[in-house]
């Protein structure tokens, strides 16, 4: 085959218009075996699909050593129903397991139940109502005492007692468990609930044992011993703990896997800063692997050279995006600005949005700035696969976006900013303090220069933009500016709720506090109605329909704007084999992780 | 050295420290951010979950009310209770002691026994090349921040010539001489980072108080008397010159503290400096309070120790 026709389809992987798979496919018809198309990609910079976990090579437990994590924020607490961040979450799954996680591909593998319930085992009711879950026989605490379906039942109880306080709560207090046998249980919807994996699932799912915790629920939850020593079921046995700095194990001898874990100790050390733990990986190769390495892809690449270690990157749920605002933030309603009784006089004619839409030029924000860390979109569920639309597109034309505005009346004016009716094309853009963010606000800014659009930059520190605070006017729920950007992610590798963010009722406005999640305060008869269907529709691929649709809705109807897909970034030691998960915990799988001779 | 004064500046202390803790305890409640602010952004928490912790943990009550709260139970005995970790506020302060301790210790030791003798000899010999090369050395060592030394010694130590670890452990393996041996090495960089920034200011103490003794009439006189140079500088000389010297150590001790909070973030050594931002970052009032009124006792006491050690030095000061 000429080379020059495998540069142009690996240009068209790279560009999307050509699938991986079918890259592989075409290869093969030329009589070229998979993994060298697999190689030839690579070569070509382009990430190799997910590939399937890699087999789990030891035969029996122990004997990997100590695993030295790294994590650039420290867990400070170790009950997985306390977890503020990623963070306490992550140095809770040391120890906790839910009944079942989301693997990189955002499919969901059993880890304490028996098996994942679907309509066929009989786990799922055809109504949607109720899903029950087969527990795993014959695992044991790390005190010895046996796990049952008390255990999990207990969790529930103990999540959705406000007095506990648990940051867990939201994905119990909707549901019913009730105890079938002593290894089944039953979790019970008040409605039928299409997205069914979320009470003992993932991180939010894992579960503390009854006898441990029994005597400390409610009010006195603060008062467990148990929080700072963790009785769980997972690959290590607890050691040691000092909140914002180090969280330490040993292997667990009666782990329920097989051969499992392959690591004698666990060792995970907080603090620091990303830069400087992708190097303690790449570089120097301290320690075995880092986590949410949210660090430019040019400086990762460089430490990578030091050849102690690799990047490895996952999908995530991860979106940066570009909102609209459909409200106007500079005329003040009885007290409250960009109030939904008024109209942004300029965003709310189309052809702008659709303009400016044309002026983000993703390709370039893509390569020079996210590189391997993010990926260009249009769309704002990006994933997983199953999720994401292949029915929009994006392009980046400043002359067309030009010609658009002079066919609709906005004409330039002396000054070159285009105008109509008096109305100028003057926008404030805000984001959070951040470099990669405000490069792209840069690159935006330009663009839209040359098209005639004046866009005024604003930044605010990530403490303020992110935060509740209903006096400050600077946050993101606030929107005070005409478009503004940061990254959001479903939490979940489900948009069942993610898209809940753009119905007419949750639009955030001062008699919610701010509260709602309908930051753009875009209402629409019809996106609420299909979100109303998604909400029961029951057959998984009607309702990945529905997603889908609304999705396209609200990239078509230009109320948000995806940028970059962005991933989850770790650094592996070379001799590290294991996979991390952009849907769940990093450590979703690590019990299968291991050190390869 | 009367008791009456001891008690006397014990008691002027109060008000301070109690004025401190207010305007503390108001710039926080006053800055932006909530330590649930990480809830706030996901989806799946939902708001009234916020709430619920919020009103758990008394965030909800007016900004005196909460001063009250915090003010009656530390003078009970209880520093709080960290909203981020879940636990005491007394016991994560306590886990961080140590590690603290050891590290800024070892620095100010390394400091003063190298900041006395540099400063001394460089004072006999003033403007000799030994001095000037002092001199400068010291000039160079207090104008370059930690963070800047720090990151030099990772690159050069780590980095480059990889002999020397840069995370800070502390859970290192093994016992007896390779334990020691393991934690020599990875406390040398940080270590050097705060001893010499340090030392070097001290250096340039040293030698301006040195300088100013040799000068005096009784030092002559012992030099007349043929005592050895030797035995002029150690009895006569340094034993005058070191009361300044001692002050400023003293004085120093919890602006070291303080120092340390960047050096102990870039080598992540788990100390009293890092739980601080950390805990600002995550805005954990109870935790911020405890550890800046730890640090103002500290200022306080180490004044008050200052001005006892002066007088013990120099009988002829007197405590009024």
């Amino acid at each position: 085959m000429a080379r020059r026709d495998l540069e142009s389809m690996l240009t068209q992987v790279r560009e999307g218009q050509l699938s991986r798979r079918g890259f592989v496919k075409r290869l093969a018809a030329l009589g070229l075996t998979a993994p060298m198309a697999t190689q030839l990609m690579m070569l070509a910079g382009i990430q190799p699909a997910q590939a399937q976990h890699p087999a789990y090579k030891p035969t029996s437990a122990g004997g990997g050593g100590t695993l030295k994590l790294l994590w650039w924020q420290a867990p400070t607490l170790l009950n997985p129903h306390f977890a503020v961040g990623t963070k306490d979450q992550d140095g809770s799954r040391l120890f906790y397991e839910p009944l079942a996680a989301w693997d990189g591909d955002g499919n969901l593998i059993p880890v304490l139940a028996a098996e994942i319930p679907t309509r066929e085992n009989g786990g799922l009711a055809a109504d949607g109502m109720s899903v029950t879950w087969k527990l795993k026989k014959g695992v044991q605490w790390h005190d010895g005492q046996p796990f049952t379906a008390d255990d999990v039942v207990f969790n529930w109880e103990y999540a959705r007692d406000p007095a506990t306080a648990a940051t867990t709560s939201g994905s119990y207090v909707d549901v019913e468990v009730v105890k079938v046998d002593d290894h089944t249980v039953k979790v019970v919807f008040k409605a039928p609930t299409p997205f069914w994996a979320d009470a003992f699932v993932a991180s939010a799912g894992m579960i503390i044992p009854k006898h441990v915790f029994g005597e400390y629920s409610g009010a006195k939850s603060r008062e467990a011993p148990a929080n700072l020593k963790p009785v769980g079921t997972g690959p290590y046995l607890f050691r040691e703990f000092r909140p914002g700095d180090l969280v330490t194990g040993v292997r667990n001898p009666n782990y329920h896997m097989p051969n499992r874990p392959h690591f004698d100790a666990i060792e995970m050390k907080g603090g620091g800063d990303a830069t400087s733990a992708a190097r303690a990986v790449l570089q120097t190769g301290e320690y075995d692997m880092a986590w949410n390495l949210q660090v430019q892809d040019d400086v990762l690449r460089r430490l990578e050279s030091g050849g102690k270690g690799v990047v490895q990157t996952a999908n995530s749920t991860n979106i940066e995006h570009i909102q609209f605002n459909f409200t106007d933030p500079n005329t003040e309603i009885d007290g409250e600005r960009a109030s939904l009784k008024t109209k942004h006089p300029t965003l709310s004619d189309p052809v702008v949005r659709k303009a400016i839409s044309l002026l983000i030029d993703r390709d370039s924000v893509e390569k020079h700035i996210y590189g391997r860390t993010g990926v260009a979109t249009v769309n704002y569920v990006t994933n997983p696969e199953r999720f994401r639309s292949k029915n929009t597109s994006y392009e980046f034309n400043v002359e067309k976006a030009a010609k658009l505005l002079d066919d609709a009346g906005w004409k330039p004016g002396p000054d070159g900013i285009r105008a109509k009716d008096g109305k100028v094309l003057k926008f404030l853009f805000q984001t959070s303090i951040n470099q990669p963010r405000q490069q792209t606000q840069q690159i935006i800014k330009q663009a839209c220069r040359k098209a005639g659009i004046d866009v005024d930059l604003k930044s605010v520190t990530a403490s303020v933009f992110f935060s509740s605070d209903v006096a400050n006017p600077d946050t993101y729920p606030h929107f005070y500016a005409d478009l503004q950007m940061y990254t959001t992610d479903a939490g979940r590798p489900d948009p069942g709720r993610f898209l809940r963010n753009f119905i007419s009722s949750e639009a955030a406005q001062k008699a919610n506090k701010w509260q709602g999640r309908n930051i753009p305060r875009w209402q629409n008869a019809e996106y609420d109605r299909l979100f109303e269907q998604a909400t029961v529709e029951v057959d998984p691929v009607k309702r990945a329909g529905i997603l889908i649709a609304m999705n396209d809705m609200l990239v078509n109807e230009l109320v948000v704007m995806g940028v970059i897909a962005r991933t989850a970034v770790s650094a592996f030691s070379r001799t590290l084999v294991g996979r991390i998960s952009g849907y769940d915990s990093y450590l979703a799988d690590f019990a299968n992780w291991y050190r390869a001779a | 050295m009367s008791w009456s004064y001891l008690l006397r500046r014990l008691l002027i202390a109060i008000p301070s420290l109690l004025g401190i803790s207010v305007v503390l305890f108001t710039v926080l409640a006053l800055a932006p951010g909530d330590p649930f602010g990480e809830l706030t952004n996901n989806p799946n928490v939902p708001a009234e979950v916020q709430a619920a912790l919020r009103a758990s943990l008394g965030l909800d009550d007016p900004i005196w009310q909460r001063y009250l709260n915090w003010l009656l139970a530390m003078l009970r005995g209880d520093w709080g209770y960290s909203f981020i970790s879940r636990i005491d506020v007394q016991a994560l302060i306590l886990q961080r002691v140590p590690v603290t301790l050891a590290v800024i210790g070892a620095a100010q030791v390394l400091a003063i026994s190298i900041a006395i003798p540099v400063g001394t000899l460089a004072a006999i010999r003033p403007y000799s090349l030994f001095d000037q090369i002092a001199n400068t050395a010291a000039f160079i060592g207090f104008s370059l921040p930690t963070f800047f030394t720090g990151m030099l010694l990772i690159l050069l130590f780590s980095v480059t010539l990889n002999w020397l670890p840069f995370v800070f452990r502390t859970d290192l393996p093994g016992s007896g001489l390779t334990w020691w041996w393991e934690q020599f090495r990875q406390s040398v960089m940080p270590v050097t980072v705060l001893g010499l920034f340090q030392g070097a200011s001290l250096v340039r103490y040293a030698r301006a108080s040195v300088l100013d003794v040799v000068k005096l009439d009784y030092v002559t006189t012992a030099r007349s008397k043929g005592i050895g140079a030797r035995r002029v500088v150690m009895r006569h000389v340094l034993r005058n010159a070191l009361i300044p010297v001692v002050t400023l150590v003293a004085l120093q001790m919890p602006a070291v503290f303080g120092g340390a909070i960047v050096t102990e973030q870039i080598f992540r050594v788990p100390g009293i400096g890092s739980l601080l931002i950390s805990s600002i970052l995550a805005n954990d009032t109870p935790v911020i309070m405890g550890v800046t009124s730890v640090f103002a006792a500290l200022v306080i006491l180490f004044n008050l120790l200052a001005d006892v050690l002066y007088g013990w030095l120099d009988p002829r000061i007197a405590f009024r």
